[in-house]
């Protein structure tokens, strides 16, 4: 911070002097403690706005890594709220916490050595035999992915569909800390979308093929030649070289 | 404020006029620039060519070097920790590898050291938030690798090397190529769910910069799932993860190898003694730093500490005196400024449009002179300005639809369809406002093809590393390269573990460093690493107190 305290004083008497007459502002209570922010932020950014640094209860801001799932309810309303701090926007009377950490319990095992029988759900994580079909887990997903009924796909013993269903669950652990039966379902999901990756779905042919020549060497010449040749040599190959796609078509990228 | 749709009225004004300029854009599209034109674009608009954004380091080996301000900065603070302050006498963990970093690279080295030798109890991961939390987890196109019958890793050299503009490491370029298949392999054993086709083959898409469609993906979630597969294995094998402790700085010995690290414990503040016989430095990238004021798409923990304890025990860096922008980060609403709106928007069809709801460029330009043409249309005031006076343009999703057919978005969006229905906008119905974000460090510490920094005990792998992609990274590289030189860092530091002997430990390299910054007349007011990001409101800092 390379300006003085009084500047920022300063700075942000002017502000609050604006956003009075502009913006408003919410009353936001964190971990009870009342404080006013303005109107429009996340509950991450409410948070760090009324002066908290975080260690814990934060990790990508982006809605991918379930650092920050929390809880949340509005005063006068019976219910809890549930969903991601970096991505809720705050409400007026909002009552706000970090939850910093779930700590539910995982299976440990080596996947070469298991199989996707039918049961093997069940024998790893037997608790989901007691769900008891509250979907409590469902309604507390800040994903909104049908979690009770992956759960239900795994007791079928139908790991396919199960890791189908659990597949954009960034494992934030609000569902297992919900459940009446103590179902660690996040860390279910994982086991079931491993044994279909590495099980069920078919593999790919050309693969195969592929590492099969890059065993025999079969690529090293070509490229050593590539580095070998003059810049001016390879800026024409590079300039030259023949474009697959129809890009309309089949672009990917992140 | 009122909102329509999500949108305050004003917004609202200038999406009627792209709605009413829908039809004839479509029909209409602006073609790409020439070689010439691009160059031109760059040169005035984009901030690895403009004035001001970056400037000479005056101290340690790379002295003279140009880097960007924001790193210049860093590597110009005093090392955060002061030698007295640790007891180098009393070691807290005494291990073969010490892995700086629960990312990708972190993870996949890991795994690979344990395969080749070292024992589970004698490796340590350890890492300033969750094991995870890591840029790895948020990548969302794809990965590539070169093994379809028409293409090759000779040809996916090519277009890493010409990508880079020539000036990545040959060798390295080499490397991530030819391994490229054998981690798609890795994944397949264990157990990543990759998009395939019915006969078994993966969906391959095209990329910007890549001659053949070698990008393969798991829906938008790609990285995600690559990494928790990963970090599940290592969980399943309990490798060691120390959480939640940023290391400070590495520590040396008196043959001026690296021999292990201090930690912080963040929330009790203790330091920890790490000693180790080889050390893989995988502290990821830098995008919370902010260069060149942009907002980013990483995560909290991006601050580029690697850079800067390597800096400090003698390693070099390469290739920072470039950045990458992404062009479609999201500009409104201020909850998602930064947050990427993937590529494949374009790809699908939407054009980007300015206020009046004019197109500008050609939807599908390179990343940089994508990015460089946004600029200038907001520069030049013909973008749209938030409420919180972020600037953007149009990016116009419906367009997709009327292109692809109902639904599309549904299925090839629904991560972003996610994030803006929580904002009350619907992208099948109006377009999205985007800015270019801060999204990649191309360059770092340079490394060789064993993952070897110059300095003997020190490796490094992913986004801290340089000479990969050179001056520009292509998309789906990313994933590729943490996964690749992960592996690599682990299976050659379990080599050289073999064979190393420690000796006496040291700091002594922070007193020279220190020294280094006076002789050179720097008065520092800052320290470094930085280890998080500072995001308190300016009211709560201007009234903080450090008395308790």
């Amino acid at each position: 911070m390379g300006e003085s305290k009084q500047v920022l004083i300063e700075k942000q008497k002017k502000k609050s002097k604006d956003e009075k007459t502009k913006a408003g502002e919410v009353e936001v209570f964190i971990m009870g403690k009342s404080y006013k922010v303005p109107a429009g932020l996340t509950i991450m950014k409410a948070l760090e706005y009324a002066g908290y640094r975080f260690i814990r209860g934060c990790g990508c801001r982006a809605g991918f890594c379930g650092a920050c799932s929390t809880v949340y309810r509005i005063e006068d309303e019976q219910k809890l709220g549930f969903d991601l701090a970096c991505q809720k926007v705050v409400e007026d009377k909002m009552y706000l916490v970090q939850l910093p950490f779930v700590p539910a319990s995982k299976t440990e095992y080596d996947i070469e050595k298991i199989l996707p029988s039918d049961t093997i759900l069940l024998e790893m994580y037997p608790e989901i035999a007691r769900c008891v079909s509250c979907n409590t887990c469902t309604k507390s997903c800040p994903q909104d992915i049908e979690t009770m009924k992956y759960i239900q796909m795994a007791i079928r013993g139908d790991i396919a569909r199960c890791a189908e269903l659990s597949f954009d669950c960034i494992q934030c652990g609000l569902c297992a800390m919900r459940c009446p039966a103590d179902i660690k379902h996040y860390h279910l999901a994982q086991l079931a979308r491993r044994l279909r990756g590495k099980y069920i779905d078919p593999k790919s042919k050309n693969l195969a093929k592929r590492l099969k020549e890059i065993d025999n060497r079969k690529y090293n010449d070509e490229i050593e030649k590539l580095i070998k040749i003059t810049k001016k040599e390879i800026m024409e190959l590079y300039k030259n070289r023949k474009i697959e796609a129809d890009e309309t078509e089949s672009l990917g990228g992140d | 404020m009122k909102l329509i749709d999500g949108y305050p009225d004003y917004m609202m004004e200038s999406i009627k006029l792209v709605e009413k300029k829908r039809e004839h854009n479509m029909k209409h599209p602006i073609k790409p620039m020439n070689m010439k034109e691009r160059e031109d674009m760059l040169g005035k608009y984009h901030p690895d060519y403009m004035q001001g954004t970056r400037r000479e380091l005056r101290v340690g080996v790379d002295k003279g070097q140009i880097f960007y301000n924001g790193i210049v900065d860093l590597l110009e603070s005093r090392p955060v920790l002061d030698p007295k302050d640790v007891d180098l006498s009393k070691i807290d963990y005494d291990v073969d590898l010490l892995i700086i970093g629960g990312g990708g690279a972190g993870t996949v080295a890991a795994l690979f050291a344990r395969e080749s030798g070292i024992p589970i109890e004698k490796i340590l991961i350890v890492t300033k938030l969750r094991h995870g939390d890591a840029n790895s987890m948020m990548a969302q196109g794809g990965i590539q690798a070169a093994d379809r019958p028409n293409d090759n890793p000779a040809l996916h050299y090519l277009d890493i090397y010409g990508g880079g503009h020539f000036t990545n490491k040959p060798e390295l370029a080499r490397a991530l190529a030819l391994d490229a298949p054998l981690i798609i392999n890795w994944h397949e054993q264990l157990g990543v769910m990759y998009d395939r086709l019915d006969d078994g083959e993966f969906q391959e898409l095209s990329g910007g910069g890549t001659c053949r469609n070698r990008m393969h993906s798991c829906k938008d979630y790609s990285g995600m799932e690559i990494m928790r597969n990963i970090r599940d294995n290592a969980r399943n094998l309990q490798i060691p993860v120390l959480e939640f402790c940023p290391i400070a700085e590495l520590i040396m010995d008196d043959k001026g190898q690296v021999a292990g690290a201090v930690a912080f414990n963040l929330e009790t503040y203790e330091y920890y003694v790490i000693r180790a016989k080889a050390t893989i430095l995988a502290t990821g990238g830098s995008g919370r730093l902010h260069l060149s004021n942009y907002p980013t798409t990483n995560h909290y923990g991006a601050t580029g500490d690697g850079l800067v304890m390597a800096y400090h025990v003698g390693a070099n860096l390469l290739d920072l005196d470039t950045i990458q922008i992404h062009p479609t980060g999201d500009a409104f609403p201020e909850p998602i400024v930064g947050i990427l709106s993937t590529e494949k928007i374009r790809g699908l069809g939407a054009i980007p449009l300015n206020a009046d709801g004019d197109p500008f460029v050609f939807p599908l330009e390179p990343r940089d002179v994508e990015s460089a043409s946004l600029i200038r249309e907001c520069k030049e005031g013909r973008g749209v300005v938030t409420p919180t006076g972020m600037p953007g343009v149009w990016l116009d999703t419906p367009m997709i639809e009327i292109i692809h057919g109902e639904g599309t978005i549904a299925t090839k969006l629904s991560g972003e369809v996610r994030k803006f229905k929580r904002f009350n906008i619907d992208i099948t119905k109006h377009p999205i406002l985007v800015y270019p974000t801060l999204h990649y460090q191309n360059g770092g510490v340079e490394i060789n093809e064993k993952c070897e920094t110059r300095i003997p005990g020190l490796f490094a792998a992913g986004e801290v590393s340089g000479g990969v992609h050179g001056k520009n990274r292509l998309m789906g590289n990313s994933l590729l390269d943490f996964n690749v030189f992960g592996r690599r860092a682990g299976i050659y530091a379990a080599k050289y573990v073999k064979k190393a002997k420690i000796g006496k430990l040291t700091l002594s390299h922070l007193n020279k460093y220190n020294k280094i910054l006076d002789n050179a007349g720097i008065k520092p007011k800052k320290t470094a690493p930085i280890i998080l990001p500072e995001y308190r409101g300016e009211m709560a800092i201007s009234r903080s107190l450090d008395i308790f």
